[in-house]
Order: C-alpha cells, then sequence, then structure tokens
C-alpha cells in the first residue's frame, strides 16, 4: 500500500466519525424540543399567590383552597390538637423534617415549624398545609385516622394534628407552602 | 415454517402480482398451509382472541375520537354527549370500555397457558419476551384511556399513578411536573394522555405483529411440549384451527357481549359519573380489576419506594422465566410438582386481586404481603429449583405418540 493510500484511508476514517458524531449531537439536540414541551410552560410557571382571611374561620373548623392547581388545607386548631401535637417526643416522629419551605431544609418537625411563616411569625392556631399525602397525591380526610389529624384514604396513611405522618407509607409529612401573614388574619400563599 | 413458497398460483393476475410483491405465497404458507400441532387445546384459542380484541379496541376507539373531546372542561361532557346523544354512541363506549376488560381476560389467560405449557423456553424466548412487552403496553394504553372521561375516578388514577414516579430517588419530582406540565394534574395531562392513548394501539399492533412473526419461526408450542419432528405431528392452519379459533372467538364474544348489552357497568365504578374534583379523592379509589393484584403488591410494602420497585418487578421478573426454569421439559403435564406449585401461583394471583380490592388495612394488608411474596418466590426460588430437584414423568417421543396413547386419533 503507498503512503498516499493510506492518508487517504485514515482522512475517510476522521470524516466518517466526524459526521457520525454530527449526526448524533444534532439527533440528540433535535431531541429536546420534543421532551421539553411536556415541561410545566411559562404560564404554569407564573407563580399565582393566593390570599387568605382567617377571621372568618372558627376555632375547630378547616377550609380547603386552591392554589397552583392543589388543594391547601388551613386549619384553626383547637386547644386540645395543639397540646397533643407539642406533646409528642420528635423521636416518635417518622419524618423528623419539617418540610416547611418557608424554614431550612432541615428545620426539626417541632410543632412550632409547622406553623412557623416565611417571616418566622408564629401563630399556632392555623395551620396551613398543602392537602395532597406525600405517598401518591390522594387528598387526606381531616379529623381522621388513629391521630386526629388527617388520613389518606387510598393507602392508609395517618397524620397527626400537625400534620406529620405517624403510620402508614407515606414517607414525609405534608409539605407547609410559602406564606406568610401580612396583618394578623390575613396570610398570602405563594 | 421457513423458506419460500414453491407454490403457483393458477389465476395469472395472482402469478404476476406476486412475483412482484409476495404477499399471496406468505398467506398461503403462513396462514393456511401453516403445519401447527395437531394436539393443541382450548387453552391455544386466546391468542386469536386477544388479536380479535386488539382489532375491536382499535375500530371501537377511531370512532368514539370522532365525538370525544380531549380538554378538561368538555371531556367529561362529550362522553356523556356520546352516551345520550350520538347515534349508537352507548354501544360504542360500552363495547370500548367493556372490551379492554375482556382484551386483559384473553391476554392473562393465554399468558397462564404460556406459564403452564413452558411456552417460554428455548426456542421461544423472544416470542415469550415480546409478548411481556405487549402486556406492559397494553397496560399503559389502558390506564391513560381510563383518565379520558375525565371523572373522580379517572382523575385520581391519574394522579395516584403518574405520583408513582415522584418514588425515584432526588428526579422524581422533575419527572412528575413534567408528566403532567404542571403542578397538578390537568389539561396539559389530559392532553398528553389522549394523545399517547391513540399511538399506543397501534404500537401495540406492530407488537404482536412482531410476536406472530417470532411464533412462526419457532412454530406453536403444544399441551405435551414436544417439538414437532414430522408432518404427522401438525394439521394444516387452515381450515383446521381457523374454524377452531372462530368458533372460540364466537363463544367469547356471546360473553363479552352479555356484559356490553345487559351489565355494562358491571366492572366500573359509579364514583365515575362524578366529574374530576382535584380537592377531593373518592373514599375508596380501586383500580379496574385487571390492575388489581399489581395493585394489592404496590400496597403490600410499607415503603413508597419499596412498593412501587416491587410492583414494576412483578412485570419484569416474568420477561427472565426462559432462563430462570432451566428444566428440559416444557409441559407441566410431566411435571407434576411443579404442577401443584403452579395451581398455587394461579391462586395467589386471584388472592391479590381480591385483596387489591379491598382497603388496605388489617388482615388483608397480610395476605397481599404473603401473596407478594409467593409470586416472587415462584419466579426467583420455586422454578429455579424445580429445574433441579423435579424428576419430571417420561415424555413421549412425538406429539403422534402422546395423541394415540391416550386414545386420540
Amino acid at each position: 500500500m503507498s503512503t498516499s493510500t493510506m492518508q487517504d484511508v485514515s482522512r475517510r476514517d476522521f470524516l466518517y466519525v466526524a459526521t457520525g458524531a454530527v449526526g448524533a449531537v444534532g439527533t440528540g439536540l433535535a431531541l429536546w424540543p420534543f421532551i421539553d414541551q411536556m415541561n410545566p410552560d411559562a404560564s404554569v410557571l407564573a407563580l399565582a399567590s393566593t390570599e387568605f382571611d382567617l377571621a372568618p374561620l372558627q376555632e375547630g373548623q378547616g377550609v380547603t383552597i386552591k392554589w397552583r392547581g392543589k388543594p391547601v388545607f388551613i386549619r384553626y386548631r383547637t386547644q386540645e390538637e395543639i397540646k397533643k401535637a407539642k406533646e409528642t417526643p420528635l423521636a416518635e416522629l417518622k419524618d423528623p423534617i419539617a418540610r416547611n419551605l418557608n424554614l431550612p431544609a432541615d428545620a426539626p418537625a417541632t410543632d412550632e415549624n409547622r406553623v412557623k411563616d416565611a417571616e418566622g411569625k408564629v401563630n399556632e392556631k392555623y395551620l396551613v398545609q398543602i392537602g395532597i399525602c406525600t405517598h401518591l397525591g390522594c387528598v387526606p380526610l381531616g379529623e381522621a385516622g388513629d391521630y386526629n389529624g388527617w388520613f389518606c384514604p387510598c393507602h392508609g396513611s395517618h397524620y397527626d394534628t400537625a400534620g406529620r405522618i405517624r403510620f402508614g407509607p407515606a414517607p414525609r409529612n405534608l409539605d407547609i407552602p410559602p406564606f406568610k401573614y401580612i396583618s394578623d388574619t390575613k396570610i398570602v400563599i405563594g | 415454517m421457513s423458506g419460500h413458497s414453491t407454490y403457483e398460483f393458477k389465476n395469472p393476475l395472482i402469478r404476476w402480482f406476486d412475483s412482484r410483491l409476495p404477499i399471496f405465497s406468505m398467506i398461503k404458507a403462513q396462514a393456511i398451509d401453516f403445519p401447527t400441532p395437531r394436539n393443541l387445546n382450548y387453552w391455544w384459542v386466546f391468542g386469536g382472541i386477544a388479536a380479535t380484541m386488539l382489532v375491536v379496541q382499535l375500530v371501537t376507539g377511531i370512532v368514539l375520537v370522532m365525538h370525544y373531546t380531549p380538554h378538561v372542561d368538555l371531556a367529561f361532557d362529550s362522553v356523556e354527549k356520546i352516551m345520550r346523544d350520538v347515534n349508537y354512541g352507548w354501544l360504542l363506549r360500552w363495547l370500548h370500555a367493556n372490551g379492554a376488560a375482556f382484551f386483559f381476560l384473553a391476554v392473562y389467560i393465554h399468558i397462564f397457558r404460556g406459564l403452564y405449557y413452558g411456552s417460554y423456553k428455548a426456542p421461544r424466548e423472544v416470542l415469550w419476551m415480546i409478548g411481556i412487552v405487549i402486556l406492559i403496553v397494553m397496560m399503559a394504553t389502558a390506564f391513560m384511556g381510563y383518565v379520558l372521561p375525565w371523572g373522580q375516578m379517572s382523575y385520581w388514577a391519574a394522579v395516584v399513578i403518574t405520583n408513582l414516579f415522584s418514588a425515584i430517588p432526588w428526579v422524581g419530582e422533575t419527572i412528575v411536573q413534567w408528566l403532567w406540565g404542571g403542578f397538578s394534574v390537568d389539561n396539559p395531562t389530559l392532553q398528553r394522555f389522549f394523545s399517547l392513548h391513540y399511538l399506543l394501539p397501534f404500537v401495540l399492533a406492530a407488537l404482536v405483529f412482531l410476536h406472530i412473526w417470532a411464533l412462526h419461526v419457532t412454530g406453536n408450542n403444544n399441551p405435551d411440549g414436544i417439538e414437532v419432528k414430522t408432518e404427522q405431528d401438525t394439521l394444516p392452519f387452515h381450515p383446521y384451527y381457523t374454524m377452531k379459533d372462530l368458533y372460540a372467538i364466537l363463544v367469547f364474544f356471546l360473553v363479552f357481549l352479555a356484559f356490553v348489552f345487559y351489565s355494562p357497568w358491571y366492572m366500573g365504578h359509579a364514583i365515575n359519573f362524578v366529574p374530576a374534583d382535584p380537592l377531593v379523592t373518592p373514599a375508596h379509589i380501586v383500580p379496574e380489576w385487571y390492575f388489581l393484584p399489581q395493585y394489592a403488591m404496590l400496597r403490600a410494602v410499607p415503603d413508597k419506594l419499596g412498593g412501587v420497585v416491587v410492583m414494576f418487578a412483578s412485570l419484569i421478573v416474568p420477561m427472565f422465566l426462559p432462563w430462570l426454569d432451566r428444566s428440559p421439559v416444557r409441559s407441566l403435564r410431566y411435571r407434576p410438582l411443579t404442577r401443584f406449585f403452579f395451581w398455587l401461583f394461579a391462586i395467589a394471583c386471584l388472592v391479590l386481586g381480591i385483596a387489591g380490592a379491598q382497603p388496605a388495612e388489617g388482615a388483608w394488608l397480610w395476605v397481599a404481603r404473603i401473596g407478594t411474596l409467593y409470586y416472587f418466590a415462584y419466579f426467583l426460588v420455586i422454578l429455579p429449583l424445580m429445574g433441579k430437584l423435579e424428576k419430571p414423568k417420561p415424555v413421549p417421543p412425538s406429539i403422534t405418540d402422546a395423541v394415540l396413547s391416550r386414545g386420540g386419533h
């Protein structure tokens, strides 16, 4: 084989590999729009915030409102419920993290941390939570279950009066959405 | 079974066409002359029945789409319009809804037949694995179809099933939002489910084509599990099995249509006549009967990720069956001990189905756990051990010998 053909061969190999590589990268890039079209678009991402007036709530009354298409539980807890939640030692909890989006990610799941707003304000009467079971997304029932908090009828998760998972397949406490008090009886969620 | 047909067609037009595109030779070789074991019993009719049900689903589905609207504000009403106003709309919808259930019934019987007679063993491993893929794609298709009427059960089925993916560590939440196209199951979710529900049946049709292709390479297994040795062991597919399959299809349709006409909602749930409400979960949500065993396995594990892994594993593990069961004898006719465990397995699947329909608490939870344990033990422990330990009964030298020894002709 002469040297010139050898050069030809390696030149051709290079062109093959280069063409193949461009083709593969190009296909990969072309795929992205087809994947990304399924992601939430800007209109969905535009984070709507919801204001809620707590004043009409009576002790022992809970309401469900909608925020970002999800149910949010707002409950005026009874003294009994607050007492029970406070007396629960952290060691007994299945999930020891507060799961409060207003607090650092590792805040412990004390009752106080479950009701704290974005500015650190605490009003232990009012518990604001995303009403979605952390197992598979059903909406739990209020004032139900072994701990008289919430009970998910789908797969049997029991939450206590501070919305903390106590028994069942759910891995986490109910999430606390980002919210803050704009007056003593008014909150804004989101 | 293989090679080019040497048949000369008498009609010159057919001969002219066939030498350019051999469709007629193919039909002659694969659907008419195809040598089929002479000893197939009635458990062998369910493949043909399942293929027929796929056609029923495609035809009814395509016409239902002419009247259905995939939008959260209109979907429920458009289905009610189909039921009340569209000419024969009620019939089309009941055929489609019950057709899905009867499609699963046929496929499940077909799979258990394969398990009993060892149809997954060499050289039919690829045939078997394509079959399992068909089951998985069917399940995805049925689930997305169930969401389309946008009733309470539809909506919460979508919530629970998409949330299965949130169990994946780290990226779970991102994947779920990608599946939803938002922060909850909503209009984007419904529209993409509709798109995929229309697409997947055609994927199924292509998979069924591959399944039948693989079948026609190896030929049928049979109740004695003995390979075909001579022409004496076989019958031509037509008319012997075309007529037998047709007869079975008609009997199957009698039962199917009895449900469609006399009890179309027998397998449904009344709560799905309530439009979807994202703020209220029904007190007791249950999937359709054909998902109950898998649902029971999901709930049997008291850990979110664990439950999801077990449920998906229950579908993946059977794929490896050809390599888990190493016994050289295919049919359980000649393996009495394994046969005993097989029937226990069938009972375990039924019991799991019953447990899946009960609330996930108390004794039923334990029933589901034992059932789940046996389900996996059958594949991963019992079958591998039986292949080594059990001494099978003597297998006749040929299909003909087996048939004649039973006084057949």
